[in-house]
């Protein structure tokens, strides 16, 4: 077993100024939150409507609030990573700071950025696009928050308390064993990961069964928004993929604090099972956080082209394809671990097969434009961008899967620069182009246009003068995950590009912020609840939708269901007499998953340096919460009908 | 403004492009500039699905401008507007089978790629086998048939294949030499063979691969192929001039260090093999079956 023993200089991280300054801007961020809160006696605000929420609006704006913050804090590494590269023999980080800086920001970026960001999207439109009142279990869609949360605050900890994970963000073992690791960042990655994994897993449960079971009446599941199926998709895989990424952070979590041989060669152990479970789980996983990306590209599509999609029944088909096939892809990630030819062969087949559903999706949309009227609106702008930039990063995925020539790219920044296109061209401009287009639903206030573009034309172009010279890069044979270079090899002029490229992603993600920050103030109100012209149920309601999403659940005769409620009324059709308002039966609120998590956060805190009281308080804590759980009947209550005719007429509606 | 930016976010990648390559000369491009068979081979695949991928970016990109310029939302557009337009079997037809057809070119390809690359380059002289061992953050290259050994650098003889075996004494690394042909994994516990070649005289930039810690960017070497009377003659100055690799002198280089070139006249028997035992290959038997067969 690895020396538990600790010294305080080791506890907190000491000795750099870029640890100073995170410390400083901590304890002041920190003291400035709780002045703000206490000055404006919002404390009480703050655990009635957020800390203890289960309304699934309100957890996906959470959810999103903190994605971007992440994508912050990711972006900030990725820049300190471009600047150290910019030049050869630079000295700007050492090397173990690089190597901490690249394993978070990996780390962080999928795990805390891209998931969060997609089930914000999620939690924020499916409720509301397929007619229900929330999700199928509001109270475990709490815990699911928090335990993400709670999990990205015990990774970030780490920055200042104990020193990062630098393994990177794959962890292999033996280099992530206690023999060459021994450090606590390495737990801190193990145990964020295990409880975040925690809520994601849940949160796969809680959208499959919404979607499933939660449809309002004639929303059959070919009638369903391609969102709703992108999302059906993501669960599927979401339930498959994350148990055996949960399996084999566990397994090396023993081995790494009760001495266990699961992953050592020594002891009869193997390092190549690690790898292997680290991509079945994370192979499935690129496709976890772009599905999404590709229903919202669908909806944005449609809307802004004014147009029925193009061809939903192959949309539908090739993202099916698309969930299935991932799962038979994953030894594509390591074709030069010598599997045999065999091997090789077949998941390259299998790999270059998963580009045809995806070609395809490509062509839908294109036809989806072809005969409309496309209005190029800042989400449109995302969507657009999208096309070219995930057509680039796909096709080279397919040139990466053919097995002989991957032997060329692995590892280099040829593979850095495709995966990165694929992440940021399809996941983050799906994203954004999510967060744009429901942003009037979720607040009320349109985000103003002017700064939105500037952000979009900076990082749009920032992608490409930053990623394209790493394609250049990789040919000449630079490897990644290197700190320093030397001159010589014809890496120094691209390089200085692509930080250029770097900062101008920067900029336009500082844009797109301020742009939120000038919104607030002097954004454009939304009063009709449907500013784009919208095609399906969540535009029908007023912006924001009220507590309760939908007063009476409509009722669904078609596709784009709210287009044809539109269409119908513009030809004189009256829509079908309405029912009496009832009573509308709404989960209550609960503080319970906020403890939950902070308990997990506790016990997981303990386990990181080894302080075993500690964990056994966490866990007992967690216990409590089970078992008070068991025995909570007054989970629920009705909204009277005066309540709900009082708020309906608020919004000018009856 | 919104047409002006359109056009100027096109130019701007082909314009990027242009001022990168001139910066760098084509021999700088490694891959693209291969020294041996199997580095050809494996150019020839990246061109191949290049030229295929291509068939279909290009024209998406094209198609894509062209919708959005046709389709745009303008006051007064005559382009047909049908909202319900959402159909058309022979159309989705066309874009099911493209791809297909595509995918199973490059398909055949690769499988066959694949397969070659696991037995020696042709035309074949003899095989020269290399034992290599990547430590933190160092390479070893043993010459069995030589009974020499070399850090951080190592001859081949031009026009011979060779056999480079490869295993680890430290975290799991990847050795690469992009001029002769694509990497492979080097593992603590496994004998992993690797068949490279030479056909013209060079130096070639080699490192490693896979990352494993803090000296890791460092772990550079570099490939020298010389006509074989010239590698005879080296191996035989190596033999004469060079101090032995003890034990000792072994377990020093295990030590994690950044260390430059080094050469050594014997070292101790049966190493390789030890290494590989010891750090887990006597539960991995089948493995390393590949020591077995001398090529």
């Amino acid at each position: 077993m690895p020396d538990d023993t600790l010294n305080v200089s080791h506890f907190l991280v000491t000795g750099d100024p870029l640890i100073y300054g995170a410390d400083v801007s901590i304890v002041v961020v920190s003291i400035a939150i709780v002045a703000v809160l206490t000055y404006y006696r919002k404390w009480g605000w703050l655990w009635r409507e957020w800390l203890t929420t289960v309304d699934h609006k309100k957890i996906g704006i959470m959810y999103m609030i903190a994605a971007l913050l992440m994508l912050f804090r990711g972006g900030v590494d990725a820049l300190l990573m471009r600047t150290q590269l910019a030049f050869p023999n630079m000295r700007f980080l050492k090397a173990e700071h690089y190597n901490q800086i690249f394993t978070t920001h990996g780390t962080i970026m999928i795990l805390f950025m891209a998931m969060p960001f997609i089930f914000a999207m999620m939690n924020i439109a499916i409720p509301l696009m397929i007619g229900a009142r929330d999700v199928a279990f509001p109270y475990l869609n709490a815990i699911s928050f928090w335990m993400f949360f709670f999990g990205a605050m015990l990774f970030n900890l780490s920055f200042v308390i104990g020193g990062s994970p630098d393994a990177g963000w794959t962890s292999y073992p033996p280099l992530a064993e206690s023999e060459f690791n021994l450090g606590p960042g390495e737990n801190y990655y193990l145990l964020a990961l295990q409880i975040s994994g925690i809520g994601s897993i849940a949160t796969g449960i809680n959208f499959f069964v919404t979607i499933l079971k939660m449809r309002a009446p004639g929303m059959t599941l070919m009638r369903m928004p391609l969102f709703c199926w992108a999302v059906l998709a993501t669960s599927v895989l979401i339930i498959f993929a994350f148990p055996v990424l949960t399996v084999a952070l566990a397994l090396l979590l023993i081995d790494r604090i009760a001495g266990a041989h699961f992953f050592t060669m020594l002891g009869g152990g193997n390092p190549m099972m690690y790898i292997n479970m680290f991509w079945i789980w994370g192979h499935p996983e690129v496709y976890i956080v772009v599905l999404p990306a590709f229903g919202i590209f669908s909806e944005v599509v449609a809307t802004f082209s004014g147009k029925r999609i193009f061809g939903y029944a192959s949309m539908v088909a090739s993202l099916m394809a698309i969930a299935v096939i991932s799962y038979f892809t994953w030894l594509h990630h390591f074709f030069t671990m010598g599997a045999g030819p065999g091997v090789n062969s077949f998941f390259a087949l299998s790999t270059m097969i998963i580009a045809i559903p995806t070609g395809v999706k490509i062509f839908n949309w294109l036809a989806t434009m072809y005969n409309g009227r496309v209005r190029v609106t800042v989400p449109m702008k995302w969507a657009l961008g999208f096309i070219p930039n995930f057509a680039v990063g796909g096709a080279t995925g397919v040139m990466l899967s053919v097995a002989p020539a991957d032997y060329q790219y692995h590892n280099s920044y040829f593979l850095i620069a495709h995966f990165h296109q694929t992440l940021i061209g399809g996941v983050v401009f799906g994203m954004l182009a999510g967060m744009y287009y429901w942003w009037p639903k979720m607040f009320g206030f349109l985000l103003e246009e002017r700064y939105a573009n500037w952000g979009f034309w900076w990082f749009n172009i920032g992608f490409y003068v930053c990623f394209i010279p790493q394609y250049l890069l990789g040919f000449m044979g630079m490897t990644r995950r290197i700190y320093t270079y030397p001159t010589g090899m014809g890496w120094s002029t691209l390089n200085l590009i692509s930080t250029i490229g770097a900062f101008m992603m920067g900029l336009g993600f500082l844009f797109i912020a301020a742009g939120i920050v000038y919104s607030i103030f002097y954004g454009e109100r939304d009063t009709t609840g449907d500013p784009w012209n919208g095609r399906t149920l969540e535009w029908s309601l007023p912006s924001p939708a009220p507590h309760y999403n939908f007063a009476r659940i409509p009722v669904v005769t078609s596709r784009d269901a709210w287009w044809t409620m539109k269409e119908e009324r513009k030809q004189g059709v009256l829509p079908p007499g309405r029912d009496e308002l009832r009573p509308i039966h709404m989960p209550k609120n609960s503080g319970r998953p906020f403890i939950l998590s902070l308990s997990f956060f506790v016990a997981g805190f303990g386990l990181v340096f080894h302080w075993y009281i500690l964990t056994v308080i966490g866990f007992a804590a967690v216990a409590a919460c089970l078992l008070l759980r068991s025995f909570d009947y007054d989970t629920d209550s009705y909204i009277p009908v005066d309540e709900i005719k009082k708020t309906e007429a608020s919004y000018g509606r009856s | 403004m919104k047409c002006k930016s359109a056009r100027w976010y096109r130019v701007l990648p082909a314009g990027a492009a242009c001022l990168m390559l001139s910066g760098c000369t084509r021999e700088q491009f490694l891959v693209f500039n291969p020294a041996g068979p199997v580095g050809k081979i494996e150019m020839h695949l990246v061109i191949l699905s290049m030229v295929l991928i291509g068939i279909v970016v290009v024209p998406v990109m094209l198609i894509l401008w062209y919708i959005v310029h046709r389709f745009r939302d303008r006051p007064n557009n005559r382009a047909p507007y049908r909202p319900e337009w959402s159909e058309n079997r022979t159309l989705e037809f066309i874009w099911w089978g493209i791809p297909i057809i595509i995918i199973g070119i490059l398909a055949v390809n690769t499988v066959r790629d694949t397969f070659r690359l696991t037995r020696p380059p042709e035309p074949a002289g003899k095989p020269l086998t290399i034992h290599v061992t990547s430590l933190d953050w160092k390479w070893l290259f043993e010459y069995p048939d030589q009974k020499i050994a070399t850090v951080n650098y190592c001859y081949i003889p031009t026009g011979r294949p060779i056999q480079f075996v490869l295993t680890a004494d430290a975290p799991m690394n990847s050795f690469w030499v992009p001029q002769l042909g694509g990497q492979e994994y080097t593992m603590p516990g496994m004998a992993m063979r690797l068949w490279l070649q030479a056909d013209k005289p060079g130096t070639y930039f080699g490192s490693g691969a896979n990352f494993t810690g803090r000296g890791y960017a460092h772990m550079k070497f570099d490939v020298i192929a010389t006509s074989d009377p010239e590698f005879s003659q080296w191996a035989a100055k190596v033999r004469q001039t060079a101090p032995a690799l003890t034990r000792s002198g072994y377990t020093q280089l295990v030590k994690q260090s950044v260390v430059g070139r080094m050469s050594f006249s014997s070292f101790p028997p049966g190493l390789f093999q030890e290494i590989i035992m010891r750090e887990g290959g006597m539960y991995m038997k089948h493995d390393i079956s590949v020591l077995d067969n001398k090529a």
